[in-house]
Parts: C-alpha cells; structure tokens; sequence
C-alpha cells in the first residue's frame, strides 16, 4: 500500500530531525527542528487517516498545524523578550542562545 | 472510466511518492549541513515541496469530496504559516547575534553594508 | 454590512468542515458564528487596522502558477546541493530592492522569497529585504528581480 510507505519515509524524517533536535548546536537549531517536526506530524497525521481509511483525521491534522505555528512564535517571542505576555521592549541580547 | 482511473492511481502514487522523497531528503539535509543558515533550507525543502506533492496526492486520492477541500485549507494555512514561521526563526536568530560561518563569495557583504550593485 | 458578509463567509466555512447537517449541530455552528464575530468586532475597536486587498484575482492565479514552477526548479537544486557528497555551499547575505507600493504586495515578495528553496528573507527594512541564499550565484539577483517585478504586476494600478 502506497500509505504505508509515505507513513515509513515521514518517520524516518522525523527521526532524523529528532537527531538535529537533540544535536543543534544553538537554540535556533533546535526552533528549527521543533518547526519542522511538527510539520511531519501535520503530514502523518493526514496520510495516517488515509491509510486508516479514516480522513476525518484532518481535523486533528488542520489542528496541530495551527498550535505549530503559535507554539513556535511562543518560543520565539518567549527567548528574545523573556516573557509570553505583554512586554516591554528591552534590547536584544548579544549572546549565542544556547 | 477504468482507464482514467488507473491513470489518477499512478498519478497520486507518483506524488506521493515523490512528496515522501522531498520529505526525507529535507531531514537528511537538516542533519548533514554544517550550519543553522544552511539548515533552514533543508527545512523549506521539506515545507515546501514535501507538503505540496503530498497533500496534492492526497487529493487525487480523495476525489471531488469535502475531504479534498480540508486538504487545500490545510495546504493553504502550511503555505501562508510555513514561510512565515521559518523567517521567524531566521530573523530572531540574526538579532541574536548568530552569523553565517562562511559566506565564501563576498567577504565584504555581510549584508550590514550597502549592496554594491 | 460587513458584519453581514464576515457571518456569510464564517458560516460557508463552517459548513465545509463540519460535513454533518443536523439541527443541534448547525445551532452550535451559528453560536461560535455569533461569538467569533462579537469577538473581532471588539479587536477590531481595540485597533483600527485595516489591510486593503488590492490585488487582481486572475493576474494572482498566474502568478500562483509560476511560482509553483518556481519552486518545482528550486526544490530540485536544493536537492542536489544536499544529495551531492561535497555539498557545494556558497552562503551569502545580501539586500534585495522592493518595488511593491503595498503591504500585501510586499508580504506576498517576501514569504514567496522564503517559500522558494534556496533563498530565505531574513530582515525587512525599508526600501529592501535581507536575503540569505544557500548557493548564491550572480544569477540569483536577475531571478529575484524577476519575481519582484512579477509581484508588483499582480497589484493594482492606480490606487496609492
């Protein structure tokens, strides 16, 4: 079944980015890598309700990628300004974000 | 019919098969490229290319149904988010400090400076 | 009246995701309907900020296409430059000139910049954008220039 082998190739990307993810050097590898693991488990998501025969998975897929997004910007806004809510402005730090 | 249907079949295959080759290639290029500035590209090619051939696969497989539209406002919300969130990343970590390590072909751009053209 | 048009479009959205048509369902759908717009009717007192779309709908399909094409030939360089064993890569950072009068426009320029493989904007300034290329070549400025002009073609004339 050609569901199974989309389903094979996402999680061995999803392993490899779980790699970068534990590796990266900065913290900015590391955003990156949670950005891009969450577009995978948008992908599995969908293509596993296929497989499934169960597209109502989609939901759940349309879901994930709109927390994805924000939880990304969360992190984001969180490490440059320390603080989720609202901010006032400070400088940007110099360092290296590890 | 049946004809056009095998055709649809192999068609959808291809794309799938293709969207899960662009998938991997973007998380083995996330592993192998030396550093953050290269990486972020891998990762495009995989929000980019994977997401597209993929949910477009999924779609041919779906035929005319709601499930299709679920799939392009998916498609469409990865599109606008993606590259949204990617130069997310790109400028926070360039605030932050973080350089590319070579930039081989004009050492004297390092993009603070005017562009020479 | 825009009141009117927003619960139109909330409500045919609604219906294409939900898929179930019974009574208490569709009540429920109107409900969030109803709190949706109260709530983006009090964000929208909170801060009058409009975005005019001034674009041409059939020149932006076009342009849709190409840049699907686009990013077909990138996906496929980049590819190559991660497959090859020497990982050809010639990172640069360089300035790239806007000429989009809106900010749509200018929003379209850059995420298309960063949706193409190969080139990602990193800082938007006045006048232009910072780009970072993974293996620049001169051509790179001519094919960025390119799709700027094809950007602002997709505009509006006449409108400021």
């Amino acid at each position: 079944m050609i569901y199974a082998f989309a389903i094979l190739a996402i999680l061995i990307a999803m392993a490899l980015v779980l790699v970068r993810l534990i590796k990266g050097p900065t913290l900015y590898d590391r955003v990156l890598a949670v950005n891009s693991f969450g577009t995978h488990t948008v992908l599995l998501i969908g293509v596993v309700g296929f497989w499934n025969g169960r597209p109502d998975f989609l939901d759940i897929a349309l879901l994930y990628a709109l927390i994805n997004f924000v939880g990304t910007i969360a992190i984001l806004k969180f490490f440059r300004y320390r603080a989720i809510g609202d901010v006032m402005w400070t400088p940007p730090q110099q360092d290296e974000g590890r | 019919m049946s004809n056009l249907d095998a055709v649809l079949q192999i068609l959808s295959w291809s794309l799938i098969i293709s969207g899960s080759f662009f998938v991997v290639v973007g998380a083995i290029g996330m592993l192998r490229f030396p550093d953050f500035w290269a990486r972020l590209h891998a990762a495009s090619v995989t929000e980019s290319g994977g997401v597209i051939l993929l949910l477009a696969g999924m779609c041919i497989q779906a035929g005319f149904t709601l499930i299709t539209v679920k799939l392009m406002i998916i498609g469409l919300f990865l599109f606008i988010t993606g590259p949204t969130s990617t130069h997310a990343v790109a400028n926070a970590a360039l605030v932050s400090g973080l350089r590319p390590k070579s930039l081989s072909t004009h050492p004297n751009s390092n993009g603070l400076e005017d562009d020479k053209r | 009246m825009r009141l009117i048009v927003y619960a139109l479009l909330l409500g045919a959205l609604w219906l294409l995701w939900s898929g179930i048509y019974k009574p208490i369902i569709i009540s429920f759908g109107a409900a969030s309907i109803g709190l949706v717009l109260l709530i983006t009717h009090r964000m929208n007192t909170v801060d009058e900020d409009k975005v005019p779309i001034e674009l041409s709908p059939i020149k932006f399909l076009g342009y849709l296409i190409w840049l699907l094409v686009e990013i077909a030939k990138s996906n496929i360089a980049v590819t190559k430059t991660i497959l090859s064993p020497t990982m050809p890569i010639r990172q640069n950072l360089f300035e790239v000139p806007y000429t989009q009068r809106t900010d749509l426009g200018q929003v379209i320029f850059a995420n298309s910049i960063t949706l193409t493989p190969g080139t990602v904007s990193v800082e938007t300034e006045t006048g232009h954008f910072l780009v970072h290329a993974v293996s620049y070549s001169a051509a790179d400025m001519d094919a960025l220039a390119n799709m700027d002009a094809r950007v602002s073609a997709t505009e509006l004339a006449g409108s400021s």
